[in-house]
C-alpha cells in the first residue's frame, strides 16, 4: 500500500505546473528575445524586485485576495459547475457591504462581522439566480454566470449614484459609498519585517477558508457527495446525489466565498466602494484555481506565483521593457498547465494499470521473446 | 497449433489470414501469438470468455488499432491497416457488438457517413444514396426506411441498418462481434439465414461470440480464443458444446440454476400501477405491476429498449413516476434515491463505468459511493476512511476481487473484477431488496459463477430479487418468476421451469401472444 | 458539457417519424405577426425608434460579431467541441484587425483578423482533440491568454504611434458600404408618415437594405453558406457526425481528429471575423475590451438557435436588436419593450392556460402583470439600467428555450482515437 505522500504521488503532482512555468519561460523568453530584450535579465530584475520586503507584503495581499476568488471558483469546479460569475458576485457584494458598513456604527468586532456576513450573503443571492436557471431551466451556469456579471456592471453603476447609495468623495470626482467608521476596519499585520506596510488581517481569514475548503470536500459526506458528481454525474446520480441540490449548494457556497473577494480590501485599506475599487478579480480566480487544480494548497502557491509575477513586473515600465508581458506569460502557463495535468492524469491511469496487471500477473510476460510459440 | 480441419482451396488464398498476431495494453492481457485461417464463402466463429480477447483482435483486424507483432493478410496479400478506412478498402466491414449508429442522423446519413456518393464540389448526391440503400434492402430483405431517425427505430432495425452499412461499402468480410447479444431466439435465426445467404454469394462471415450452440449452429469452423491467445481450430461436426467449453476456459461452464424454492409469502417489493413518460408525452412505462417475496428472484425478459432501464430507474427513484412502490408495507413512491437505498435498496446498475463506479477513484472510495450516509462509511457528517477501507478489505477478500490493494484506481481492475467490488458493495449492510441490471454482462466465467453464487445465498438468507438481463439462459436459470416487458408493459408472466429460451423469445417480441404461460 | 441537469434519454420506441416543417412559409408569418405586434406598440407608446431605420441598421451592425461568433460556436459544436474560447477568439480579431487595418487598409485588417482568430482555434483544438483537456477548461485558458497576448501586442505595437496607446489602435480607414439603389429616399418618407404597419415595414426595410458595409453582406451570406457545407456536402456530413457519434465515425474510416481540428479552427476564424467587423466598422479603431463578452452572447444566440444557422441567425438578430434599442433614446424604447413583454406573456399565458397547464400559465400571467405595472408605473427605464437589456434578453431567452433544445449528442465529449465511448 503506498502512503498519501509517497515520492511517486508528490512528483506527480509537482510535474504538471513545473512544465507549465518552463513551458511558459520558454514562450516568454522567445517573445522578449523577439522583442529586443534580454529575457535572462528581465527575470532577474523581477525577482529582485518582487522579492524586496515591500513587495512581499504587496504580494501577501494581493495573495489574499487571489485566494478567496480561487477558492470561490473551485468549489464549483470540483463538481464540474463552473461559476464564471465570481466577477459580478463579489463586487455587488463588496458595494452592498460597503454601504451597510458605512450606514451603521457597531462595536468592532460586530460591525467587521457584519459586513463579512452581509457580503457573504449578496454574492450568495447573485450566485443563486444561475444556479436556480440551471436546475429548474436548463440554463447553463457558464452563460448565465457571465451575463450576470454584465447585470452586475449595470445594477452597480445603477446604486452608485449619489441620489442612491453613494457620496462624492472629497477634492475628486470619483463617488463611493459613505465611508465606514474605524470601528469597521480590520487592523493590518505586520507579517514581513521592514515592508513598511501591513499584510491584510483578513490574510488569516483566507487560511480558515482554505483550511475549511480542505476539509470540506475530503473529509465530509457533502464533499464526497460534490466530487463523485464532478467525477462522474450518472453514478453520483446512481448512489443517490440529487444532482439538482448539489447545484444549489455548490453555487451558494461559490458565491459566499466570492462575496469575501473585495471584504481585505474594502476592511483592510479602501474603506469605500468607490467607481475604482478593482475589477476583473473573478477571472484571475478561474485562472489560479485551474492553476492550482482546486486543490486548496496548490491554489495558494498558485495565488502567490500570480501575484509574484504582477508584482515584480512593476518595475519593468521603468527599466524600457512592457510589463504587459507578464500577461503572457501568465497565459502561457494556464494554457500549458491544463494539458499539462491532463498528460499527469492519463500518465497515471495508465501507470496504475501497468503496476496492477504486473502485480496480479495478468500483463503477457513483456516483450514475448520469439521462441514461446 | 492451430490446425484448419480441411486445407485451404487449391485455387484460391484464405479471405483472411492471421499470422502470429500480438497486441499489448498496459496491464492486460490482449492478444498474442493468434493464428487464424479464414476460408473464403464461409462462416468462421472465433469463440472465447468475455475479456479472452477477441474483440481486441477483430479490432486489429479492422484497422482500429496496430498490432505490435504479426501479419495480416486478405486475399494472401499481406495488408498494413493503419485505420479503418484501409480496411473498408480492403472489402473489410464490421458491425460492432455496441451499435455505432449516429442516434440524432437519419438511417441514409448513417449509412452513406464516410462512403457518400457525389455530385461534384463534394455536394452529397441524396437521391443516388437512397436507391442504393432501397435496393441493397429490398435484395437482402432487410425492411430499412432510410429517412427514419435512428433513435425512432427499434433494436433489430439497428442491427440491420449496421448490416446494411456493410453492405453499402461493398465488404467481401464481414465481421460480427457478437451479433446476438441482444436479439431473441428467433432474430437469431433470421440473423443466421441471412449470414447463410451472404455467404452462398461468396462473402466471408468472421462471427465473434461465446455462445456456444449459436456458434455450433451457424460456423463452418469454429477458433477457440482463451487468455489472449488462439488455442484450437475445430470443426463443428466433430465437437460438441462441452469439448468447446473445455477448451475455452478449462472446465465446464458455469450453469445458471437455483435449487429448491426459497420463496416465502411475505411481499418485499410491490411496483402498483407504475407508468412514466418521456418528456415529450409518450408512455415509456405502462401500468406496470408485480410483487417480489423474500426469497425470490423475479426476472424481467424483454427486448433491449423496452423499458427495463425505465423501470429500474423508477424504482430506485432516479426518476418521478406515476403510481405506488411499497418496500414492505412503506409507501416509497415519494421518496428520492438516497433515502430508498438507506431503507435497504441495493443496486448493481447496467453500465457500471458510467453508473456504478468512479474510475478515477481508489476502491476504498468506490465503497462509499451509493452508501454515503451508512456505516461504515460515515460518522455523523463525516467521513469514516479507516471503516470504510476496512470493510473495503472485508468486501476484496469476501468476494474474490483480485486487486493489489485497496488504494488501486477501480479502472485499472477487470471488468469482473469491478463487478464483484460492485456486487460485494450493494450486498454489504444486509440489503432487503436487490436491483440487478444485467449482473454479469461482460464478466468473465469466474466472475459470473461467484455472482451467481452470492445471489443463490443471497436469496437462501431472504432477499428479494430483481434481475434483468438480455441473456436468456440467465434469466430462465436463475429467476423464481419471469414477467415480460414489451414496450412499457408487462405482457406475460411466465414459469421459468416451463418455459424454453424459443417461447420466451416468443414472448419478448409478441409473436406469442398470451399463451406462453 | 459540464454537470447539466439532462432530460433522461428517450429510449423507448417512438410512435412517430418526425416531419420538417415548410420553413419559408412559416418564417414569413412569423416576421409578419412580428411586424404587427411591434408596429402595434410603437403606435401606443409612441417610441417611434423601435421600428426605425436607424435602430435596425444598428441591430444589423450589432447582430453582425454575435452572430459570427455564434456561428464559430456552431461549426466547433456541430463537430463536437465546445468552444467557450470564443471570447479569446474575438479579441485576437479585434487586435488583428486593429493591427494590420491602420498600416495596409481594411481588407488586410480582415485577414489578420481571421488568420489571428484561426490561431486561437487552433491553440483549442491543440489542447481539447490533441491532448483532450475538458473543452470549457480550456476554453477558459484561451480567454485569458487572447486577452493577454493582445495587451502585451498592444504596448508593443500601438504605443507610441500616432493616434495609438497602450490599449488602443490608430484609426482603420473605413469599408465602403453597400445601398440597394434606389430604395434610400422613398423609404424614409415613407417611414416618416408614422403610418401603423407600412412606416414600420419602411423602417426595417430601409435598415436593412441601405448603407450597409461589405462586411455585414458577407456576414449574412455565410450563414446560408454554413448551411450548406454542414448539411449538404459530403464534409459537412463528416463534420457533423464527429459532433454526433465521433466512435461511430471512427469506424467509417471518417478522420474525426482532422474533422475537428478544421471545424475549430474555422470556429476561431469565424470569431476572428466578427472581431474585425467590431474594429473595422463598428467602431473605425482597436479598443482593449471592446468585445464586451460578445463572444459568449454569441455562444448564447447559437443555443437559442438550437445549434442551427437560421436559429443562429434570429437569435444573434434579436440580440443585435435589444443592444441597438438600449443605444438609441434608451429609457424610452426600453420602457416601450415592457409593453411588448406585457404582451407577450399574456399570450403566453393564454396559450398555457387553453391547454389546460394551469401553473405555468399562472406564472405567465403573474409576470405579465409585474411587467404591466412597471410599464404603466413609470415613463422611463432608468439610463444605467438599459445597459443591461442584451443580458437580461440572453437569460430570459435562454431560461425559456433551454429545454426544448437539442445539441450534437457527443458535445463536449473527450474522444481519443481508438477508444470507446
Amino acid at each position: 500500500m503506498k502512503s498519501r505522500w509517497s515520492a511517486e504521488r508528490v512528483g506527480l503532482a509537482v510535474a504538471g505546473p513545473a512544465m507549465a512555468i518552463v513551458v511558459s519561460l520558454l514562450i516568454t523568453s522567445l517573445v522578449l528575445l523577439a522583442t529586443g530584450e534580454q529575457p535572462w535579465s528581465v527575470f532577474s530584475t523581477m525577482i529582485d524586485y518582487g522579492t524586496q520586503p515591500r513587495s512581499l507584503s504587496l504580494i501577501l495581499n494581493q495573495s489574499t485576495t487571489y485566494y478567496f476568488s480561487a477558492l470561490a471558483v473551485a468549489v464549483g469546479f470540483r463538481m464540474n459547475l463552473f461559476n464564471i460569475g465570481v466577477d459580478g458576485q463579489y463586487r455587488l457584494a463588496a458595494m452592498l457591504a460597503a454601504a451597510v458598513g458605512g450606514a451603521v456604527t457597531l462595536p468592532a468586532p460586530l460591525h467587521v462581522t457584519l459586513m463579512i456576513v452581509v457580503a457573504m450573503i449578496v454574492g450568495a443571492m447573485w450566485a443563486a439566480i444561475a444556479a436556480v436557471l440551471k436546475v429548474t431551466r436548463g440554463v447553463s451556469e457558464v452563460i448565465s454566470t457571465i451575463m450576470l456579471n454584465a447585470i452586475a456592471t449595470y445594477v452597480v453603476a445603477y446604486l452608485l449614484t449619489p441620489s442612491r447609495l453613494a457620496v462624492r468623495t472629497q477634492g475628486s470626482n470619483n463617488i463611493g459609498t459613505k465611508p465606514i467608521g474605524s470601528s469597521g476596519h480590520v487592523p493590518g499585520i505586520a507579517l514581513i519585517p521592514d515592508a513598511g506596510l501591513k499584510v491584510y488581517g483578513l490574510i488569516v481569514l483566507a487560511v480558515v477558508v482554505g483550511i475549511a475548503y480542505s476539509v470540506l470536500l475530503g473529509r465530509t459526506r457533502f464533499g464526497f457527495d460534490l466530487r463523485a458528481t464532478g467525477s462522474s454525474e450518472a453514478a453520483a446520480v446512481a448512489s443517490g446525489v440529487s444532482v439538482k441540490k448539489m447545484v444549489i449548494f455548490a453555487m451558494l457556497i461559490s458565491g459566499a466565498v466570492a462575496g469575501l473577494v473585495g471584504m481585505p480590501q474594502l476592511l483592510g485599506s479602501s474603506y469605500s466602494y468607490s467607481l475604482d475599487f478593482p475589477a476583473g478579480l473573478g477571472f484571475t480566480g478561474i485562472a489560479i484555481a485551474l492553476l492550482g487544480r482546486n486543490n486548496a494548497l496548490g491554489i495558494a502557491f498558485g495565488a502567490l506565483l500570480w501575484s509574484f509575477l504582477e508584482t515584480s513586473s512593476q518595475i519593468l515600465d521603468l527599466e524600457g521593457v512592457s510589463k504587459e508581458i507578464v500577461t503572457i506569460m501568465q497565459g502561457t502557463i494556464v494554457l500549458s498547465v491544463v494539458i499539462a495535468y491532463e498528460l499527469v492524469r492519463r500518465y497515471r491511469l495508465v501507470a496504475e494499470q501497468r503496476r496492477v496487471g504486473r502485480e496480479l500477473g495478468t500483463a503477457i510476460p513483456a516483450p514475448l521473446n520469439g521462441a514461446a510459440a | 497449433m492451430a490446425t484448419p480441419t480441411s486445407p485451404p482451396q487449391p485455387d484460391a488464398a484464405p479471405a483472411v489470414e492471421l499470422r502470429g498476431i500480438t497486441k499489448r495494453f498496459p496491464g492486460v492481457v490482449a492478444n498474442h501469438d493468434i493464428d487464424i485461417t479464414v476460408r473464403r464463402g464461409s462462416v468462421h466463429a472465433i469463440v472465447g470468455e468475455n475479456g479472452a480477447g477477441k474483440s481486441t483482435l477483430m479490432k486489429t483486424l479492422y484497422g482500429m488499432h496496430r498490432p505490435d507483432e504479426g501479419t495480416i493478410a486478405v486475399d494472401g496479400t499481406v495488408l498494413t491497416l493503419d485505420g479503418p478506412g484501409a480496411a473498408i478498402a480492403a472489402g473489410i466491414g464490421m458491425v460492432h457488438q455496441h451499435f455505432m449508429l449516429a442516434d440524432n442522423f437519419t438511417v441514409l446519413e448513417n449509412v452513406i457517413l464516410g462512403s457518400e456518393p457525389t455530385k461534384g464540389g463534394g455536394r452529397i448526391d441524396f437521391a443516388l444514396a437512397r436507391a442504393r440503400i432501397l435496393e441493397i434492402s429490398q435484395r437482402y430483405g432487410l425492411g430499412v426506411d432510410p429517412d427514419a431517425l435512428v433513435e425512432d427505430i427499434g433494436v433489430g432495425e439497428r442491427q440491420r441498418v449496421e448490416i446494411l452499412k456493410v453492405l453499402f461499402r461493398g465488404a467481401k468480410i464481414l465481421i460480427l462481434d457478437e451479433p446476438t447479444a441482444v436479439l431473441v431466439p428467433q432474430e437469431v435465426a433470421e440473423l443466421f439465414d441471412a449470414l447463410r445467404e451472404l455467404t452462398s454469394e461468396g462473402l466471408t462471415v468472421l462471427f465473434i461470440s461465446h455462445k456456444l450452440d449459436e456458434v455450433l449452429s451457424v460456423a463452418d469452423e469454429i477458433t477457440v480464443i482463451r487468455r489472449g491467445t488462439t488455442v484450437a481450430t475445430v470443426d463443428p461436426r466433430t465437437t460438441t458444446a462441452r469439448a468447446l467449453a473445455e477448451l475455452m476456459v478449462g472446465s465446464e461452464l458455469p450453469v445458471p440454476e437455483l435449487r429448491e424454492s426459497t420463496v416465502t409469502d411475505v411481499a418485499e417489493l410491490v411496483v402498483d400501477h407504475v407508468s412514466l413518460r418521456s418528456p415529450d408525452g409518450r408512455l415509456l412505462l405502462d401500468d406496470i405491476s408485480f410483487t417480489i417475496h423474500r426469497g425470490e428472484i423475479v426476472g424481467i425478459a424483454g427486448v433491449e429498449g423496452n423499458g427495463q432501464a425505465e423501470l429500474v430507474e423508477a424504482i430506485m427513484g432516479m426518476r418521478a413516476a406515476d403510481g405506488v412502490v411499497l418496500l414492505g408495507s412503506e409507501d416509497i413512491s415519494a421518496w428520492p434515491t438516497r433515502r430508498r437505498r438507506e431503507a435497504g435498496i441495493g443496486y448493481i446498475p447496467e453500465d457500471r463505468h458510467r453508473h456504478g463506479l468512479l474510475l478515477e477513484a481508489p476502491l476504498w472510495e468506490n465503497r462509499i459511493l451509493g452508501h454515503q450516509t451508512q456505516a461504515p462509511n460515515v460518522k455523523g457528517p463525516w467521513v469514516d476512511r479507516a471503516g470504510a477501507r476496512a470493510d473495503t478489505e472485508r468486501i476484496v477478500a469476501d468476494y474474490d476481487v483480485r486487486t493489489p490493494g485497496i488504494d488501486v484506481l477501480a479502472s485499472a481492475l477487470s471488468g469482473g473484477n469491478q463487478q464483484k467490488l460492485i456486487v460485494g458493495r450493494e450486498m454489504s449492510g444486509e440489503p432487503k431488496v436487490l436491483i440487478a441490471a444485467h449482473p454479469t454482462r461482460g464478466v468473465d466465467v469466474g466472475a459470473q459463477a461467484a455472482i451467481w453464487d452470492h445471489m443463490r445465498d443471497a436469496r437462501a438468507r431472504g432477499l428479494a430479487v430483481l434481475i434483468i438481463s438480455a441473456d436468456l439462459d440467465e434469466i430462465i436459470g436463475m429467476s423464481d418468476t419471469i414477467h415480460v416487458i414489451l414496450r412499457g408493459r408487462l405482457v406475460a408472466e411466465v414459469d421459468p421451469r416451463q418455459v424454453t429460451p424459443q417461447q420466451l423469445g416468443s414472448a419478448m417480441t409478441g409473436a406469442a401472444g398470451k399463451d406462453v404461460a | 458539457m459540464s454537470t447539466v441537469v439532462t432530460a433522461p434519454p428517450a429510449s423507448a420506441p417512438a410512435p412517430a417519424r418526425r416531419k420538417k416543417a415548410s420553413a419559408p412559409a412559416r418564417v414569413a408569418l412569423w416576421a409578419g405577426l412580428g411586424l404587427v405586434i411591434f408596429s402595434a406598440v410603437r403606435v401606443v407608446t409612441g417610441a417611434d425608434d423601435i421600428t426605425s431605420a436607424g435602430t435596425i441598421g444598428a441591430a444589423l451592425g450589432l447582430a453582425v460579431p454575435i452572430g459570427m461568433a455564434g456561428l464559430g460556436g456552431l461549426w466547433s459544436e456541430r463537430a463536437g467541441v465546445v468552444n467557450i474560447g470564443l471570447e479569446g477568439q474575438l479579441i485576437l480579431g479585434t487586435w488583428g484587425a486593429g493591427w494590420a487595418g491602420y498600416q495596409w487598409g481594411p481588407w488586410a485588417g480582415v485577414l489578420a483578423a481571421v488568420v489571428l482568430g484561426g490561431l486561437g482555434g487552433l491553440l483549442h483544438a491543440v489542447a481539447t482533440v490533441s491532448f483532450g483537456v475538458d473543452h470549457i477548461v480550456s476554453g477558459v485558458a484561451i480567454n485569458i491568454l487572447g486577452l493577454g497576448v493582445t495587451q502585451f501586442l498592444s504596448s508593443v505595437a500601438f504605443d507610441g504611434v500616432k493616434g495609438g496607446g497602450p490599449t488602443q489602435s490608430p484609426r482603420v480607414s473605413p469599408m465602403t458600404t453597400l445601398s440597394v439603389p434606389g430604395l434610400g429616399a422613398p423609404l424614409k418618407s415613407l417611414e416618416g408618415k408614422h403610418w401603423f404597419l407600412v412606416s414600420d415595414a419602411a423602417g426595417v426595410a430601409r435598415g436593412l437594405l441601405t448603407n450597409v458595409s461589405s462586411l455585414t453582406a458577407i456576414a449574412v451570406l455565410l450563414i446560408p453558406l454554413t448551411y450548406v457545407i454542414l448539411w449538404r456536402t459530403t464534409f459537412g456530413l463528416r463534420l457533423r457526425s464527429c459532433g454526433e457519434d465521433p466512435w461511430a465515425a471512427q469506424t467509417l474510416g471518417v478522420k474525426v481528429r482532422t474533422m475537428k481540428y478544421s471545424a475549430v479552427v474555422i470556429s476561431g476564424a469565424l470569431a476572428g471575423l466578427g472581431g474585425a467587423f467590431l474594429t473595422i466598422v463598428a467602431a473605425g479603431v482597436y479598443r482593449e475590451g471592446q468585445t464586451g463578452g460578445r463572444g459568449f452572447i454569441g455562444l448564447a444566440a447559437m443555443i437559442f438557435g438550437n445549434w442551427r444557422p437560421g436559429g443562429l441567425a434570429l437569435g444573434a438578430g434579436l440580440f443585435g436588436y435589444t443592444d441597438a434599442l438600449q443605444l438609441r433614446r434608451g429609457g424610452e424604447s426600453v420602457h416601450a419593450l415592457l409593453l411588448l413583454v406585457t404582451v407577450l406573456l399574456l399570450a403566453l399565458a393564454v396559450w398555457h392556460l387553453t391547454r389546460g397547464r394551469t401553473l405555468p400559465g399562472i406564472s405567465a400571467a403573474l409576470g405579465a402583470a409585474v411587467f404591466g405595472l412597471v410599464f404603466a408605473a413609470t415613463d422611463e427605464v432608468a439610463g444605467e439600467l438599459t445597459g443591461m437589456l442584451p443580458y437580461v434578453t440572453t437569460l430570459l431567452v435562454l431560461s425559456l428555450a433551454s429545454q426544448r433544445l437539442r445539441m450534437p449528442a457527443a458535445d463536449g465529449a473527450i474522444y481519443r482515437p481508438g477508444e470507446g465511448r
